[in-house]
């Protein structure tokens, strides 16, 4: 159970940690009006320039392509971004370069792939930087291969390509727009105060009346980042207490088995009483019997789990995250719920007088 | 270890219960038993004579009075300072042989040396010595429930001397026998008490009794009357006997006594 929850937890943390922090995704939604106003360079200009503490700031567009390399056919999208994008969104380059100043501006047929990509329709034993591919019926040179970046809610997001953004709106889109901005922030400022700037900045700027409704959101990972963390907090103190109670069952059940062992076995415990067995030796006895049966429902315990967490982590698609600890721990509990519950069982053995226990039949 | 007797009570009595539910069930027995005597204890249910053997067996302290064994006041010892005594120095045979059934002979006889601490090879080579002397050494890895109820008392008597005890207790040992198994263990016993150990056994049988040196009868919890030099019966296996140093059976024989022994 712990487990798969570490899993889980792991695999969204992974995600959020993808999409990066401190940072806000903003794009146009439709507000009041019938028609989506998307937003271009000029925005992306105004919010560098008029927002405190805004690190980096990126458009971007995308286009879906079928790229094609050396006969090979992969449908991708193509991304355009400039180099500020990469620092916004935490994106690492693999091998090759950035885009240079000039290929930015003139908008150079020139693209960064995902690893992806890389695998779909490039030969594995030579880098592909340097060759040539097409998107649809444009031809670029590779420059560049990104790390990995996992994929988050489905989406593979190392299948993309990246090119200059003038270079997509030019050639791929048509138009100035750009489908989102990526913002990225100071993490000494608050995200309620750069939320609120942005906001305002952007009324402003779309020139939108007090009633009216915003016609973009702001999406902030911070903001994710918490309700997940709570949201798992919570599952993991639903998880520790189902396993808490779990624990206290299993441990009044060994205590009834012990104390039904105590019982059936009182004449054995006369004989062992009468033959020369300290108390101690008696409680000893029984205690460790306790302990062992408590172990070796660990052992088999943890074995059941470790299958059950495999199957159920291949079968939920979420990584298996195997944590030495929390086994050792539920073994350690285990031994432990014995030596609680075996204590008392063990007490009365110890405690009978040896005359009635060689008389009980 | 002194050389007095092995064990003697004075005054020893013992309530039950309290107030107004208070039954004596012993009510000041004098008793003084030497070192290597056989003493049978009689009497009717109720005569005191199952409360005077768990006394004697360190199972249960007198409410007054002094007993004193090898020397020791035991009544105010400690519950695991009586058992110390008795892992040292007592073995104990009832009627019920008190097996633990689900373990095989020998490791019942091995039982009383796991907790003298001593090691596993000691142990079994210990058991199985005290397996060969009641003669089941073919049967030690049987369970009780495969041995007949002879057997298993003879499995019992080999885990009471595993330890070579001073003192054998034996509650009724042939209780549950038939009387010709009962002999064989009657004069097992006698055997035993030949080569120096002291044996107490309660019995209701006339005939069981006449192995012992000594009889004590007991009535309405006090010791009725001793008979020493007991009109020993004669052992029908007395060739077994010859080879120790036992008194011969033409001593014993026609009802000679045997108190010179």
């Amino acid at each position: 159970m712990v487990t798969l929850g570490r899993g889980v937890t792991a695999d969204i943390e992974e995600q959020i940690s993808s999409l990066g922090s401190n940072m806000f995704i903003v794009f146009p939604v439709q507000g009041d009006r019938d028609q989506l106003r998307p937003f271009d360079e000029r925005d992306v200009e105004a919010v560098r320039e008029q927002v405190a503490g805004v690190n980096f700031v990126a458009g971007q567009v995308e286009s879906q392509v079928t790229a094609i390399h050396n006969g090979q056919n992969w449908r991708s999208k193509v991304e355009g971004v400039n180099n500020e994008f990469f620092d916004a969104r935490g994106i690492k380059l693999d091998e090759g370069r950035r885009f240079s100043e000039r290929e930015q501006q003139s908008g150079a047929n020139v693209c960064i792939i995902g690893p992806t990509v890389r695998d779909e329709i490039f030969l594995a034993s030579q880098s592909p930087v340097g060759e040539h591919m097409r998107l649809n019926n444009v031809s670029c040179q590779v420059i560049g291969v990104f790390a990995t970046r996992g994929a988050v809610g489905g989406s593979d997001d190392d299948n993309a390509i990246f090119m200059p953004l003038t270079n997509v709106q030019r050639r791929f889109t048509g138009n100035d727009d750009i489908g989102y901005m990526v913002v990225a922030y100071d993490p000494s400022y608050s995200s309620t105060a750069m939320s609120h700037a942005l906001v305002s900045l952007l009324r402003e700027r779309r020139v939108l009346l007090e009633g009216q409704a915003n016609d973009f959101d702001i999406v902030d990972t911070a903001e994710i980042n918490e309700t997940v963390a709570s949201t798992v907090g919570t599952m993991t103190i639903m998880v520790a207490a189902i396993a808490a109670i779990s624990l206290v069952v299993g441990g009044v059940g060994i205590m009834n088995i012990m104390l039904v062992s105590v019982t059936e076995r009182t004449r054995e415990i006369g004989i062992r009483l009468a033959i020369g067995a300290l108390a101690r030796e008696v409680r000893m006895q029984f205690l460790t019997e306790a302990v062992v049966l408590c172990c070796f429902g660990g052992l088999v315990g943890i074995l059941f789990g470790f299958a059950l967490s495999l199957g159920l982590s291949s079968l939920l698609g979420v990584p298996y995250v195997f944590d030495p600890f929390i086994n050792i721990l539920s073994f350690a509990i285990s031994a432990l719920i014995g030596i609680i519950f075996g204590y008392f069982p063990a007490r009365r053995a110890s405690n009978l007088d040896p005359i009635e226990a060689l008389r009980h039949e | 270890m002194t050389t007095g007797p092995i064990i003697e009570l004075e005054k020893i009595t013992k309530t039950f219960g309290e107030g107004t539910a208070a039954f004596q069930a012993l009510k000041g027995v004098d008793l003084t038993i030497e070192r290597g005597d056989f003493v049978a204890v009689m009497g009717p249910s109720g005569s005191g004579k199952s409360t005077t053997m768990n006394i004697l067996g360190c199972l249960d302290v007198p409410t007054s009075g002094v007993f004193r064994f090898l020397g020791t006041e035991v009544q105010s010892l400690t519950r695991d300072q009586r058992s110390l005594l008795r892992r040292k120095y007592l073995g104990f045979v009832f009627q019920g042989f008190n097996l633990l059934a689900r373990t095989t002979a020998v490791e019942n006889v091995e039982l009383p040396l796991v907790y003298r601490g001593e090691g596993k090879a000691a142990r079994r080579e210990a058991a199985l010595k005290a397996l060969d002397r009641v003669g089941l050494v073919p049967w030690a890895e049987h369970t009780p429930a495969e041995l007949s109820g002879g057997q298993q008392q003879r499995v019992a008597i080999a885990r009471a001397l595993v330890t070579d005890p001073e003192v054998l207790l034996a509650d009724e040992p042939t209780g549950n026998l038939d009387s010709e198994r009962s002999v064989e263990i009657m004069e097992f016993l006698a055997e035993l008490n030949a080569t120096g150990i002291t044996i107490l056994m309660v019995t209701h049988e006339p005939e069981m009794a006449a192995f012992a040196k000594t009889v004590v009868h007991f009535k309405d919890g006090l010791v009725e009357r001793i008979e020493r030099d007991h009109h020993q019966r004669e052992p029908v296996g007395a060739a077994r006997c010859s080879a120790r140093p036992c008194s011969s059976p033409s001593v014993r024989s026609g009802g000679t006594s045997c108190a010179a022994f």
